[in-house]
């Protein structure tokens, strides 16, 4: 039998066809990243200064730095984690392990995937409405209770993934053992899954480091340096809107070094969060 | 191997005692009216056919199985005068006196050392040279001790396959249970590690009553003195190993050891 070779040739074409899409496509989308990675290293590199770390958000026409922007991002970050990451751990851990059959967890999960892909604009209104409104004004506080709001699912989502993950045999033969369900969890499961859970922590830091629309409806501003949580409180992601937006050339300027850090700050993050599920892997 | 030429002793006493046990999976019934006593100090190994429900019945003697749901056993298995089926059997108490070495090894994700402790000082508050001790003993019992002794504290994932196995056995040991179940241990290792576990299952039964389960025929006939033959969730034959190799009384069990079926 002859080989049909016009056949074999239009295969050929058409796979050839396929393969420069594909690099089309990825060097199409590499670029604008690259292209924004540039932007932001030229533009916000240009701006950087000691005074950035050292100095106040100026009034315009001015002198000043990020200061109390970036300690603002600091705090509430630290807090939303703080509160947020054991409400994650402990529902992850209920859908996981206790529930894992029952009825409420799939009940659970499914609400969390709601609030997981809910806008964050609309947690933002929903802190504003049950904090900010009843307490007459804006707060580092409910800023931080917003992006607790934002933590949790993220916590939970990895706690419940990494947790199923490990595999039942290992919870079977430490029960075989005679231990008792909470130590299985404690010893044995969280310790199998402990680079993924702070994987996960380290995501819920990086997606809440770079939020603004939570923050406007509760933290709001602040022009000064702040560490009282009942009051307004400035944070990188909120000058960065107000700056940028403004007409001022002094204010963009350090807008674009306030998107460089939290830009690098991510970064980190995440090829720490990619390097410890790397060894998770490897073990 | 001494199997065939030592004759069970005729003075063994029951350790275990299972009556009229069927066991469901949702609403299929897995295990019909099994009724079959385990001696003490003897290997029992139980073979036939996959699904004849052998480790069915190995996870109902530790109450496995109330690990999920929809899985239930009725009938009585008695050990030391209490039924463990009965709904007021403390589970980790029972468990940490009817140990389980399963299919594939599963080190604990912490050291050698560790994985052996960690068992034992969940019963008993010992002093650091006492549980020394026994993590010792138990490595030695499980012919592990020679080859990890100047690595305690490397991590239990780093051994091999038939060490890890042997590991989880010397983890199982330690805690001194009564009762040893053996769910197809070799099943995952190669020829060398498989002798190895034998010869250690022989050792142990000096100490433990030992159940196992296993697709292996011969290593059924190699390391147990009595063999109970399941098929279909119906206990088809139990007698000593000798005899039910040579001489089946059922038809099914020489079809089976013949390799006509299964």
């Amino acid at each position: 039998m002859a080989l049909d070779l016009a056949r074999y040739r239009r295969r050929r074409l058409r796979s050839t066809i396929t393969i420069a899409l594909c690099w089309t496509a990825s060097a199409v989308g590499l670029a604008v990243l690259g292209f924004i990675l540039a932007t932001l290293l030229f533009k916000g590199l240009a701006g950087l200064s000691p005074k950035v770390f050292t100095e106040m958000t100026p009034p315009p026409g001015s002198d000043g730095g990020l200061l109390n922007a970036i300690a603002g991002s600091l705090i509430m970050t630290a807090i939303a984690i703080l509160v947020g990451t054991p409400i994650g751990i402990f529902a992850g851990t209920y859908i996981a392990e206790y529930g894992r059959y029952s009825k409420v967890s799939s009940v659970i999960r499914f609400i969390n995937d709601i609030l997981l892909s809910a806008p964050s604009i609309v947690t933002g209104l929903f802190v504003y409405e049950l904090m900010v409104r009843p307490m007459g004004h804006f707060s580092a506080i409910s800023g931080s209770v917003a992006l607790a709001v934002l933590v949790v699912p993220t916590v939970v989502r990895t706690t419940e993934n990494m947790l199923l993950l490990v595999p039942n045999t290992l919870r079977e033969a430490s029960s075989a053992l005679g231990l008792p369900q909470s130590l299985v969890i404690r010893k044995i499961a969280y310790k199998a899954a402990r680079a993924g859970i702070v994987t996960g922590i380290l995501l819920a830091i990086a997606r809440i480091s770079g939020e603004t629309a939570p923050l406007l409806f509760t933290a709001l501003n602040n022009q000064f340096w702040n560490t009282n949580l009942s009051a307004p409180m400035a944070s990188l992601p909120v000058v960065i809107f107000q700056y940028a937006l403004s007409p001022y050339e002094d204010w963009q300027r350090l807008a674009w070094t306030g998107a460089l850090m939290i830009t690098t700050a991510v970064l980190t993050l995440s090829i720490i969060a990619r390097w410890l599920s790397s060894s998770r892997t490897q073990q | 191997m001494n199997v065939m030429s030592k004759d069970v002793d005729s003075a063994v006493t029951e350790k275990i005692s299972i009556r009229d046990l069927k066991f469901f999976y949702g609403p299929t019934l897995a295990l019909k009216n099994v009724t079959l006593p385990l001696f003490e100090r003897e290997v029992t190994a139980f073979i036939g056919p996959s699904g004849c429900g052998k480790s069915t019945l190995l996870r109902v003697l530790n109450r496995m199985y109330d690990l999920y749901p929809n899985q239930r056993a009725e009938g009585e298995v008695w050990f030391d005068g209490e039924n463990i089926l009965n709904g007021k059997q403390d589970l980790n108490l029972l468990r940490s006196r009817i140990g389980m070495v399963f299919q594939k090894p599963t080190p604990f994700p912490m050291t050698i050392y560790e994985n052996i402790a960690f068992g034992v000082r969940l019963y008993e508050k010992l002093p650091k040279s006492e549980i020394d001790n026994r993590v010792e003993s138990a490595l030695q019992k499980a012919a592990l001790w020679g080859e990890v002794k100047d690595k305690l504290h490397s991590s239990g994932l780093s051994l091999s396959g038939g060490q890890q196995q042997r590991l989880c056995i010397a983890r199982t040991v330690a805690i001194r249970p009564e009762v040893i179940l053996f769910d197809e241990p070799c099943s995952a290792l190669d020829p060398i590690s498989t002798a190895k576990i034998e010869e250690l299952i022989d050792e142990l039964k000096n100490e433990f009553t030992i159940a196992i389960v296993t697709h292996n025929m011969q290593q059924a006939a190699r390391v147990s003195q009595r063999t109970a033959f399941m098929y279909l969730g119906e206990l088809v034959e139990f007698g000593e190993t000798k005899k039910l190799f040579t001489n089946p009384s059922d038809r099914r069990t020489e079809d089976y050891i013949t390799g006509r079926f299964g």
